[in-house]
């Protein structure tokens, strides 16, 4: 027994050295030694293979269930609709009650009224009511339709033919509505990754439109040159392969917020060094500027065809609403597809499109308007030279003369209360009618606020001289504290 | 629901494919041409790119003469077409001096005001001579007159909401609105089929925008949940205020929308409602006043009422209704009140009238009558066109009812054959609709009478054989009833 026992023993002895040196043990296989370690590797990896297959812990995922999203909803509590109302929001502006010329009536008084842009005095002008009212008598008011479903009258197109036959380009496009004009033009032609220098006083239309086309803005101080070419440096440098990229200077011509002039011959040559497309607003300078009145261009002396795009608002000098825009042909067929202030909206009523040629042809028999406006214009900068804590912010040749108190109060709302004081007592103590400029919550412009007084072709000498004695009378009382010594 | 059948969806996808591949082909071409000729742009990279035009210059240039045709009269039941010529290939068109008289299904003229009316021009007129046609100036500088503050009291009462705003134009008043009231932060839900200046409003806001299907209130409901448990996007923070746009009326489809659902829905999860009457404002509803009425929802459950006065009321310009807080608050910041020309005064004076005719204020029963001409009108024509096997979408009592043509080929079919027939009808497709969804819409007015009626319906009938646009199998004839002439209504069997 213990015989058989031992030999067992001896015998599984004897194979498990012969298994640790057998001859296997040192096979050659594919010319490679192996050792004994050959079993010490395979139980290695075995045990990284079932590492390896063991899922990782991740926190399990838990949809919300339907009684906490019911939990959440009833939770959540809105803000109200609209931020509660304070004293300045209750304002009303003063109502008219008659045509906006300038002698208006409001409040049954009768006043001068320097607060509409009617700059060569057309407003109840018999030839554009003539011809509105044999409009009316002939389309009725409205056009029922926008311009690709049979909203096109033929006024329309004899007014755009005007316009550009005018201007002298080749074709315009006629938009119903002024503030729509240049925010439906500009996402056209400017899309995302394209590059606009802009001015920083434009107004909220050009800002609302290049917000609108996703493209990079890069903004230079007002009116300032020197500003412009460093910015337009920089971005060149920046650039260099970007040919597909398309490239803008938007500016306007005579500036709502401030007055200024843009100096259209320096951004020209600017524009020609650096290779960039310019748009022009020139809803305040169209039949003010110029000795014929065809705008910003025949004032610099530049021909029309260098400026890519020009847009207008009618409701300044030519006294009826609506907008237009005014460049090349290939320009101007692009927005008839995709500008969707025109596409998707309503055409212009056909009464005001026949006003707005019925204002050209009497602005191109008359243009010794234009010369008296700038007349009244020297007259009113004379006359307001001396008041006392107000300095005139504008250009001599602007049609908007644009006031601002010399010493500010340190907030925009402080002036802006003096500044409505101001306006009020005018109105009412001296029946002169004068506006302070107002800002919205989502306009961006820096510029400071003032006192825009819009002068116009038909107000005479005595209205003028009314005006500045009214306004240095007023100041004197209001502004008596915040006058330099 | 559009249902396409697979026979159409598949010749549809051939025609456009073969559209597209002669434009690359010919684009092709010119690219080699324009090789030899240098280009004369200096530097300056092309103002449009090549691609983005594409669809206009290959696709919709050969079938311009369908779109933007010139009239030489009111918009009113019959108007004057003026014929166009064009001598390379329909890429220019000219005017020339001839006209021809042809029944007008395309104008928004809901309630017959397009023309000179008996009560408004005369008061239209007086107006202008008083305020000229323009004021020159902002609502809040010196263009508020007696004439606007009556308007505005005039549309609030109408609409039935305490306060309103009026703005000169439809599509800005979208567009503006919409950023004062919501801004980042902000979750604005739209129905994926809304107008293009809704769009633009709520891009232009800097809220988040979210889609719902299109008039499905369970779908609605189910973003809102959603929307409410996440979160703003990536910061979970709960969202502001929550913005509900629909609209009255749908102009491509003609249907209107699940009102009470929606704003059922809205009041459960404290959304605000918006709703933009463009279309529905004075043509729908027992006296005129939109789809609240029609449908049976209170105005003082939708928040903003929208609305614009192009359609029914003949004139141009839009408004906003509201609480008076509200319209207060909008009045003091609002872009499109503080920076753009007020409207037009006798645009204004056309307002008050019109809508002094539909209430019945002017002393007839005018408005009643063309309220319920242009209800009798809508159903008697859809009933029709469904009968003789076309395709018409819209629920009863819309005035816009969209027959459904697919192919692209049938578009400028369809409209040719009817010009030449003096039916004037409009055709619409990509991108207005979707790409395989090409239809013809017809708006019809309270000015159509009887005879317009059944001419139309004889001249789209032979039209629609010639094209092909019958799709759904036709009814039998049934005998109509025609009444003497002289009378208005008619009577189906």
């Amino acid at each position: 027994m213990e015989s058989t026992a031992l030999n067992f023993v001896n015998a599984t002895l004897n194979w498990v050295t012969l298994a640790l040196d057998a001859p296997a043990a040192r096979a050659v296989v594919f010319g490679v030694h192996i050792g004994g370690h050959l079993f010490v590797e395979v139980l290695l990896l075995v045990v990284i293979l079932f590492l390896l297959s063991q899922k990782s812990y991740k926190p399990p995922k838990r949809p919300l269930t339907k009684k906490e999203i019911d939990e959440l909803c009833d939770e959540w509590v809105p803000e109200s609709l609209i931020p509660p109302i304070t004293e300045e929001m209750q304002s009303e502006p003063p109502v008219l009650e008659s045509a906006a010329g300038p002698h208006a009536i409001v409040n049954g008084k009768e006043v001068v009224n320097f607060a509409s842009a009617n700059y060569l005095g057309f407003i109840g002008h018999e030839k554009l009511l003539d011809s509105c009212t044999s409009a009316l008598e002939k389309y009725g008011v409205g056009s029922c339709g926008p311009r690709g479903f049979y909203g096109t009258i033929d006024v329309h197109l004899d007014c755009e033919a005007r316009i550009a036959n005018f201007l002298g380009t080749t074709d315009s496009i006629l938009y119903s509505y002024g503030l729509s004009t240049m925010f439906s033009a500009i996402p056209c032609f400017c899309k995302k990754g394209d590059i606009i220098v802009v001015d920083e006083g434009v107004h909220w239309g050009i800002q609302n439109g290049l917000y609108l086309s996703r493209s990079t803005i890069v903004y230079f101080k007002h009116n300032d040159m020197e500003s412009l070419e460093k910015t337009l440096e920089k971005i060149t440098a920046k650039n260099q392969r970007a040919k597909k990229l398309r490239r803008y200077i938007v500016v306007e011509a005579v500036y709502q917020n401030s007055g200024q002039i843009a100096p259209l011959d320096k951004i020209i040559k600017l524009k020609e060094k650096y290779r960039f497309r310019v748009l022009l607003d020139e809803s305040n300078s169209i039949g003010v500027l110029g000795h014929s009145g065809r705008g910003l261009t025949e004032y610099c002396n530049v021909p029309i065809e260098k400026i890519d795009i020009v847009t207008a608002s009618m409701g300044h000098a030519l006294a009826t609403e609506g907008g237009f825009c005014t460049g090349s042909a290939r320009v101007i067929d692009h927005q008839r597809l995709s500008s969707s202030g025109y596409v998707f909206s309503a055409s212009l009523p056909p009464y005001l499109a026949s006003a707005a040629i019925t204002a050209i042809d009497v602005l191109e028999q008359n243009p010794e308007l234009t010369s008296k406006l700038k007349e009244n214009i020297a007259i009113l900068w004379k006359g307001l030279s001396d008041v006392q804590g107000i300095s005139i912010a504008s250009n001599p040749e602007s049609p908007i003369v644009f006031l601002r108190l010399k010493k500010s109060t340190g907030s925009t709302k402080g002036d802006l209360q003096l500044l409505e004081d101001l306006a009020n007592r005018a109105l009412e103590e001296e029946s002169v009618f004068v506006v302070v400029s107002k800002r919205s919550t989502l306009d961006k412009c820096p510029l400071p606020v003032g006192i825009r007084m819009f002068v116009s072709a038909a107000h005479s000498e005595s209205d003028l001289l009314k005006a500045c004695s009214a306004l240095k009378k007023v100041a004197a009382v209001v502004l008596k504290d915040h006058i330099r010594p | 629901m559009i249902t396409i059948p697979y026979l159409t969806a598949l010749t549809t996808y051939f025609s456009y494919g073969l559209l597209f591949a002669f434009g690359q082909f010919r684009d092709f071409f010119r690219k080699i041409f324009d090789w030899w000729q240098a280009s004369n742009l200096q530097g300056y990279a092309p103002i449009c790119l090549g691609l983005e035009d594409f669809y206009i210059r290959r696709l919709y240039l050969r079938i311009q003469d369908c779109f933007g045709r010139p009239i030489a009269s009111s918009p009113d039941a019959w108007f004057d077409v003026v014929e166009r010529y064009s001598n390379d290939n329909n890429k220019t068109l000219k005017r020339t001096e001839k006209i021809s008289r042809c029944l007008n299904l395309g104008s928004y003229n809901y309630l017959g005001f397009a023309a000179a009316d008996e009560y408004c021009t005369p008061r239209v007129i007086d107006s202008l001579n008083r305020f000229s046609a323009s004021t020159c100036s902002t609502r809040v500088d010196g263009g508020t007159t007696t004439l606007h503050k009556e308007l505005e009291e005039c549309v609030a009462n109408f609409v039935g909401k305490p306060a309103a705003v009026v703005f000169g134009m439809g599509y800005v008043t979208n567009s503006a609105i919409l950023p004062v009231i919501i801004g980042k932060g902000g979750l604005i839900i739209s129905d994926s089929l809304n107008h293009n200046s809704i769009v633009n409003g709520a891009r232009g806001s800097g809220a988040t925008i979210r889609v719902f299907q299109h008039n499905t209130p369970p779908h609605l409901e189910k973003v809102l949940r959603e929307q409410i448990a996440e979160g703003q996007p990536r910061t979970h923070r709960p969202w502001k205020k929550i913005i509900v746009v629909v609209e009255g009326i749908y102009s491509m489809e003609g249907e209107l929308c699940k009102l009470p659902e929606i704003v059922a829905i809205c009041k459960k999860y404290k959304a605000y409602v918006y709703l933009d009457e463009a279309h529905s404002i004075g043509a729908v509803g027992k006296t005129g006043r939109g789809v609240c009425e029609l449908l049976g929802v209170d105005t003082a459950d939708v928040d903003i009422m929208m609305g614009t006065f192009t359609k029914s009321f003949g004139s141009c310009g839009g408004y906003i209704a509201g609480s008076k807080e509200l319209i207060q608050y909008l009045k003091y910041t609002c872009p499109a009140h503080l920076y753009a020309t007020s409207i037009s005064p006798p645009a204004a004076q056309q307002i008050i009238s019109s809508i002094k005719v539909i209430l019945g204020e002017d002393g007839s029963s005018r408005g009643a009558q063309k309220l319920a001409r242009i209800r009798e009108n809508s159903n008697f024509f859809r009933s029709e066109l469904q009968k003789m096997g076309f395709e018409v979408l819209g629920d009863n009592d819309s005035p816009v009812m969209p027959i459904m043509l697919y192919n692209p080929a049938k578009i400028p079919a369809f409209s040719r054959e009817c010009l030449k027939q003096n039916v004037a009808v409009v055709t619409v497709a990509f991108p207005a609709t979707p790409l395989l969804l090409a239809r013809a819409r017809i708006c019809i007015s309270a000015s159509h009478t009887k005879e317009d009626l059944l001419k139309a319906l004889e001249v789209i009938s032979q039209v629609g054989d010639m094209v092909g646009i019958k799709y759904f199998p036709a009814e039998p004839e049934k005998q109509l009833q025609h009444q003497q002439p002289g009378k208005e209504t008619i009577k189906l069997e």
